[in-house]
């Protein structure tokens, strides 16, 4: 995974809460076996009106999405975050993430910031008032920043250190495998297995 | 102090606890115990396990099957959308190079993720369950931490058996009193979600406890769990108990002999302290539920059967006025509408909420010698080839078919519409699933979370209705008569 320490981009306005995944990325477009190419399917449904806001210049060039409350709940599907990552997008800022939605960000680069709702109404008035203008996410400062509006944001600890070391969890997870192998010695033998099939 | 259920879980699977730096613990690496597999969330992991040259760790512990794409119609014939059955044969060829048992289409074991691990008796008491499928808050009906993730999480699981993990914090939701007739665990759910909101679980994990949720059965149990991700929570539980216990005894996977007490033992230790405190508290009184539906596009937006469409003035918080005004536009609705005169054009009775055996018995008790609305599409869709053969067996296919219904074969089917079963543009649908997102069922259509119990009766009665609104079912005659007479009858109207 690339490193992550700031990423300055415009930024985009979304006026709703909860945006589910099921508009982030519709359903029909998960039958694809790739992780990547996935630009045409963000939004799909809601960029069939014409006017919807990532069909609109600057925005067509947009990285930091300003959302409302409870951005990316439902489905679990990481195709979301592939999708906004493969349509330019480094940064979601939002009051509240949906909790599988946050974890999928974590794993691919994608910065789901935590902002308070005052300061989301305060930056989608900058960007409102000034359509272009950009959105500096400082993943070492923890702020977002829009004109003048300086917001701090949340995100955890290990996700931070994560993405600024761009460090891959499968590779951190292994180099405790000797932990594993003693713990899967003391499971109880009651434990199902799915092998051999009994029917 | 004492432990909630989830933090018994929790601590008795910790590989490595997180070191605490500076004011913040790192995540703990928990170990799996069952990992679920089916072809939409996998493939991109597979291929990440192929890429890096490492081997999947537990395949003794890992389970698939296909459910998401399957076709419900012809299911002896090659998937026609091409890119559907690529899906389906990329996890084939998958589970075949890295040894994970696979039940395919036309196996009795195929079926909705989430009801097959419980009927093969896999979901146990205490197990850590994973799938790359958000529903996974279903197997927390059984005492189990069960977990939707992400397909980076799926990868990880599959090369390491573990996840890192930061505790939850924990809510009980505590249910009191007595359902009335035709309440059901649906309507349970649907009305804590409406009490806490879509975001209110967020952190959490939840713990259904009180005498009404002791009184319902494993699958009304597995019902409310599945929608815990609804209320925005990771995971829901039940503590185990003599339901659990006789529910999972004799099943292929439940431990036997020696290995049965053994687990039984640990599993009735699997109950919250006395002395434990939960992070939060939200109560219930089941005495004073009614039948709840939804009315917008998140599944928040409920109300009781016999209220109205709300309007947006209702609503004190900006966000939620917008929401509503906008979810009204998307649900052709005028605020004030009596919700039971709002006329569907679907009936959906299937998905991981809904689809099991109970559900079936409990629809077909409804429409058995009743007249379906001769404008309603009624489609029945069975969680798993399994519960098809059982409801075939019972006789339920015949109640079903006789009435005018669709009895299809098993999968997700119009849940999400990934295969062909979709609504179309404008099309109105009582569901008995767990989503009624914008476009969720297919694009333009409009759906309403109902019971299983509602979902039958509006296909009699053509607008959302409970069974207390149906005609007394018609005498039977000589009590041989055919329910196939009934199905060409023009439906009765409602008393004006």
């Amino acid at each position: 995974m690339e490193k992550i320490t700031t990423h300055t981009g415009i930024g985009v306005p979304l006026r709703q809460s909860n945006v589910d995944t099921d508009q982030i990325i519709p359903a029909v477009y998960l039958k694809r076996i790739t992780r990547t190419g996935f630009e045409d399917a963000l939004f799909a449904a809601w960029r069939k009106d014409e006017n919807f806001i990532l069909n609109r210049e600057p925005y067509t060039r947009g990285s930091v999405l300003v959302a409302g409350p409870d951005f990316g709940t439902g489905s679990s599907r990481e195709h979301a975050v592939w999708a906004l990552k493969d349509f330019g997008f480094r940064a979601v800022l939002s009051s509240r993430f949906a909790d599988i939605f946050r974890g999928n960000s974590g794993k691919q680069g994608l910065v789901a910031a935590q902002v308070a709702q005052d300061d989301i109404e305060l930056i989608w008035k900058v960007l409102e008032n000034e359509p272009g203008a950009t959105v500096t996410v400082d993943l070492q400062a923890r702020t977002a920043v829009c004109g003048p509006v300086s917001a701090p944001f949340q995100i955890d600890d290990y996700t931070r250190w994560r993405l600024l070391e761009g460090l891959d969890d499968i590779g951190l997870t292994l180099r405790h495998e000797p932990d594993i192998t003693a713990f899967e010695a003391t499971r109880p033998g009651f434990r199902p297995t799915t092998l051999p099939v009994r029917t | 102090m004492g432990k909630t259920l989830a933090e018994k879980v929790w601590d008795s699977h910790v590989v490595r606890k997180g070191e605490v730096v500076g004011a913040e613990a790192q995540p703990d690496m928990l170990y799996i115990d069952l990992h679920l597999i089916h072809e939409v969330t996998s493939p991109q992991a597979f291929e990440g396990l192929r890429l890096a040259g490492r081997r999947l760790r537990r395949p003794d512990l890992t389970i698939a099957t296909e459910d998401h794409n399957t076709p419900t119609l012809d299911i002896d014939k090659p998937i026609a959308d091409p890119t559907s059955r690529k899906q389906i044969e990329t996890l084939r060829a998958n589970c075949r190079e890295f040894g994970v048992r696979l039940h395919s289409l036309g196996d009795a074991e195929q079926g909705i993720v989430h009801v097959v691990g419980p009927q093969l008796g896999l979901t146990q008491p205490g197990l850590t369950v994973v799938c790359g499928d958000s529903h996974t808050s279903t197997h927390g009906a059984f005492g189990a931490l069960a977990m939707g993730i992400g397909t980076s999480e799926v990868e990880h699981v599959m090369a390491t058996q573990t996840l890192s993990l930061r505790p939850f914090k924990t809510m009980a939701i505590t249910v009191e009193g007595t359902l009335k007739p035709g309440v059901t665990a649906k309507d349970i759910i649907l009305a804590v979600i409406a009490k806490i909101g879509t975001g209110g679980g967020q952190g959490y994990v939840l713990e259904y406890r009180g005498s009404a949720i002791r009184a319902l059965s494993m699958e009304a149990r597995m019902t409310i769990c599945n929608m815990s991700i609804e209320a925005g929570a990771r995971a829901g539980m039940v503590a185990p108990d003599e339901t659990t216990f006789a529910y999972l005894k004799g099943r292929p996977h439940a431990p036997e002999g020696a290995d049965w007490d053994a687990a039984v033992e640990n599993w009735r230790g699997l109950v919250t302290d006395d002395d434990a405190v939960f992070d939060a508290e939200v109560y219930l009184d089941a005495d004073d539920l009614e039948p709840f539906v939804t009315w917008g596009t998140n599944p928040g937006q409920g109300v009781s059967l016999s209220q109205a469409v709300p309007s947006p003035a209702d609503f004190a918080d900006e966000n939620d006025r917008a929401a509503c005004e906008r979810a009204l536009e998307y649900m052709a609705l005028e605020a004030g509408t009596p919700m039971k005169e709002i006329r569907v054009d679907t009936v959906f009775l299937g998905s991981c909420t809904n689809s099991r055996i109970e559900d079936l018995r409990i629809a077909a008790d409804i429409i058995r010698g009743r007249a379906k609305d001769p404008a309603i599409r009624m489609m029945v869709v069975p969680g798993s080839a399994r519960v098809r053969l059982e409801a075939e067996a019972e006789g339920l296919d015949r109640v079903f078919k006789d009435f005018g219904a669709e009895w299809r074969f098993a999968g997700c089917s119009m849940c999400l519409g990934m295969n062909p079963d979709q609504l179309a543009p404008g099309e109105r649908c009582a569901s008995t699933s767990n989503r009624n997102f914008e476009g969720r069922q297919g694009k333009g259509g409009r759906t309403h979370l109902v019971s299983p119990v509602v979902a039958a009766a509006t296909a009699v009665r053509g607008t959302l209705s409970s069974p207390s609104d149906l005609d007394p079912v018609p005498p039977s005659g000589s009590g041989m008569g055919a329910p196939g007479a009934f199905a060409t009858t023009p439906s009765a109207t409602p008393a004006a």
